[in-house]
């Protein structure tokens, strides 16, 4: 199960010569080198508009849902912390998006940067309390602190529209200049930034040394807090970022759809993120958005194929994932690729 | 018109009781096994479908439904137990709320494709319907029958549990399994029997449940969370937590809807997780 990377004979060459650093600084440098089916992997995203053309509103909604899938990955695949209820987080980054739009903020990016941080401050507010409680009672407080953000939702029908949605939104022309058009081009446009910058964000966070600090407590919180480190400020840190990138997550939709159902802040979305999640493979960062492209490519089909009873099939692809395939997709891959890897070299690194 | 206290206590403790009902299986195999089986509800929703099917195809008295419901859904539960649910003892919470959840998903769309989308009539005989008024507080029949029902299960669990040699090991098995198992209890084997008997139990609340909270493919979402707050709060493996938290949340649910509607369900969520940051182990939970 242990993650951590472990040195590797072939020492890339520009380290000989250079002042001698510590291991783990080097490590982390090495793991955060580009490779090349990530920038594959990307142009692959971008170059979306020129694949399909015609479904493209999919493909943001795709994005948007692996922003979503990242920030879970954040908490769930490298802090270790499991949440029942990571929608309270996306919907209140959904609905202060919507209400800043409504109420005259309809500049997008600084409307979109806004509810994450108000969602960031939400999520920091309540580390406080998820840092006190794990197991069984973890997953209850995180599910019962959506609901009671889901219930506060349809009852305040004044502020939210309850039932009925966060209708009259209107967003200003992304940076003044492109519109929200019909073929969802500009919407593709700013989700794969949106969720671009945040992949570099996520990036950048777990391999620095605070990640894999991060690491560290997932595999072991005991020998962590041994050796000194402050489990609970991590924890609370790991939180804040997370619910803020889920916010952003969630005030993307907002704006690309320009409608807040209540259904943002449902049990059904905590769940949903957490299926993509294990379906990708948590801890790989890019299993949130493979995870979250199979999902939604196969459910738009099995539910045009079998509206009512699509989710059976859900279940069963989940439960199977579940049993035999812990990794995920990533961490089918990462077997394969490994056990190919080691045919050419002696002593390769898992 | 204001509604009288006493119709709302009395509403609220047949309600408690059915949620008792359901649930107490759940808290006790989540103390013996630390399960986390989100599933449960979907057990009692068989139990539901087993019932109005016989009733309605078969033309089965209801009485005699309620224990038929009971060893069907046991059956189905050990099942289960034995291909699913064992593999992942060892493992994690989060492989337990994902494979339950997938259960939960199936068995939604499977009741959906056999029993269709509405809710399911039920026709209760004659001796249980109707009400009567003692010193001002609606009696409701049948929810007099759920109180009955809820306390000879009550009964039932305290005597099985304090008195008989195989309660003993159920006790000794979710105070120490290691221990249990090494004087020679088969810990697993008592799991699986409690297992059934704790998913029967939900199946016989979910049978005798219809009347009062109806029964259609959603009930194990829309129920998920009460189950898991009676258990919760109650705190894992106890019945009397279980019993007195499944008690309260009935009435102040009740409560709720009567004398503040446009609150909702907020409370109870908010009560709820206050109550776990006051005690994370729940009201009676030992760990």
């Amino acid at each position: 199960m242990v993650s951590l990377p472990v040195a590797s004979p072939q020492a890339s060459p520009q380290e000989s010569g250079a002042a001698p650093r510590s291991r783990p600084v080097t490590q982390l440098e090495r793991r955060s080198r580009w490779r090349w089916h990530e920038i594959l992997f990307w142009l692959a995203a971008a170059s979306c508009p020129l694949i399909v053309p015609d479904d493209l509103v999919l493909a943001s909604q795709v994005l948007i849902a692996g922003l979503f899938a990242l920030s879970l990955d954040l908490l769930l695949g490298y802090g270790g912390i499991v949440s029942l209820g990571h929608a309270a987080f996306f919907g209140v980054g959904a609905y202060a998006a919507g209400l800043l739009a409504r109420h005259g903020w309809g500049e997008p990016v600084s409307g979109l940067l806004l509810s994450g941080a108000l969602a960031g401050l939400l999520g920091f507010a309540l580390s406080f309390i998820i840092v006190r409680v794990r197991g069984i009672a973890l997953l209850m407080v995180t599910l019962g602190v959506s609901l009671v953000l889901h219930e506060a939702a349809v009852k305040g029908y004044a502020v939210t529209g309850g039932d009925d949605g966060l209708q009259g939104i209107a967003v200003d022309p992304l940076l003044g200049l492109f519109s929200m058009d019909m073929w969802g081009r500009t919407a593709f446009g700013y989700s794969l930034a949106v969720a671009f910058a945040g992949f570099l964000l996520a990036r950048r966070l777990v391999s620095s040394p605070f990640g894999l600090a991060l690491q560290g407590m997932r595999e072991n919180g005991r020998r962590m807090a041994a050796i000194g480190a402050p489990l609970r400020r991590h924890s609370a840190l790991i939180y804040t970022v997370s619910a803020a990138l889920a916010g952003v997550a969630g005030a993307l939709l907002t704006q690309t759809t320009e409608f807040v159902s209540v259904e943002v802040l449902g049990f059904q979305r905590s769940a949903e993120v957490l299926i993509m999640l294990i379906l990708g493979g948590a801890g790989h960062l890019y299993g949130a958005f493979i995870g979250a492209a199979v999902f939604m490519i196969v459910r738009d089909q099995l539910a045009a194929a079998n509206p009512e009873y699509w989710f059976f099939w859900l279940g069963l692809m989940l439960v199977l994932v579940v049993l035999f395939a812990r990794g995920g997709i990533i961490g089918g891959i990462a077997t394969v690729a490994g056990k190919l890897g080691s045919r050419f070299r002696k002593g390769g690194t898992r | 018109m204001m509604v009288s206290l006493g119709n709302v206590l009395f509403n609220g403790l047949a309600y408690g009781m059915l949620l008792f009902v359901i649930s107490v299986g759940l808290s006790v195999t989540m103390g013996l096994m630390g399960f986390a089986n989100l599933a449960h509800g979907a057990f009692a929703m068989l139990g539901g479908y087993v019932a109005t099917t016989l009733m309605n195809k078969a033309g089965v008295p209801f009485l005699l439904t309620l224990p038929i419901a009971f060893v069907a859904v046991a059956a189905v539960s050990v099942v289960l137990e034995r291909v699913l649910y064992r593999r992942l003892y060892r493992a994690g919470e989060l492989d337990q709320v994902l494979l339950t959840i997938g259960l939960v998903f199936m068995a939604v769309a499977g009741a959906t494709y056999v029993w269709g989308p509405g809710q399911q009539p039920v026709r209760m005989p004659d001796y249980l319907t109707g009400q009567w008024t003692v010193a001002g507080i609606d009696i409701g029949v049948y929810r007099l029958f759920m109180i009955l029902v809820g306390i000879a299960v009550t009964a039932a669990l305290v005597l099985g549990i304090e008195r008989t040699r195989f309660g003993a090991m159920i006790r000794a098995a979710v105070d120490n399994p290691r221990m249990a198992q090494g004087c020679g209890i088969n810990v697993n084997r008592v799991f699986s029997l409690t297992f059934m008997a704790g998913s029967g139990l939900a199946g016989l609340g979910g049978a005798v449940g219809i009347n009062l909270i109806g029964l259609d493919p959603g009930f194990p979402v829309k129920f998920m969370v009460y189950f898991l707050i009676v258990v919760a709060v109650g705190g894992l493996g106890s019945i009397k937590g279980s019993l007195i938290a499944a008690l309260l949340l009935g009435v102040f649910d009740v409560g709720g809807k009567y004398y503040v509607p446009e609150v909702g369900a907020f409370i109870i969520y908010a009560v709820m997780v206050s109550l776990l940051l006051w005690r994370p182990a729940g009201l009676f939970g030992r760990r």
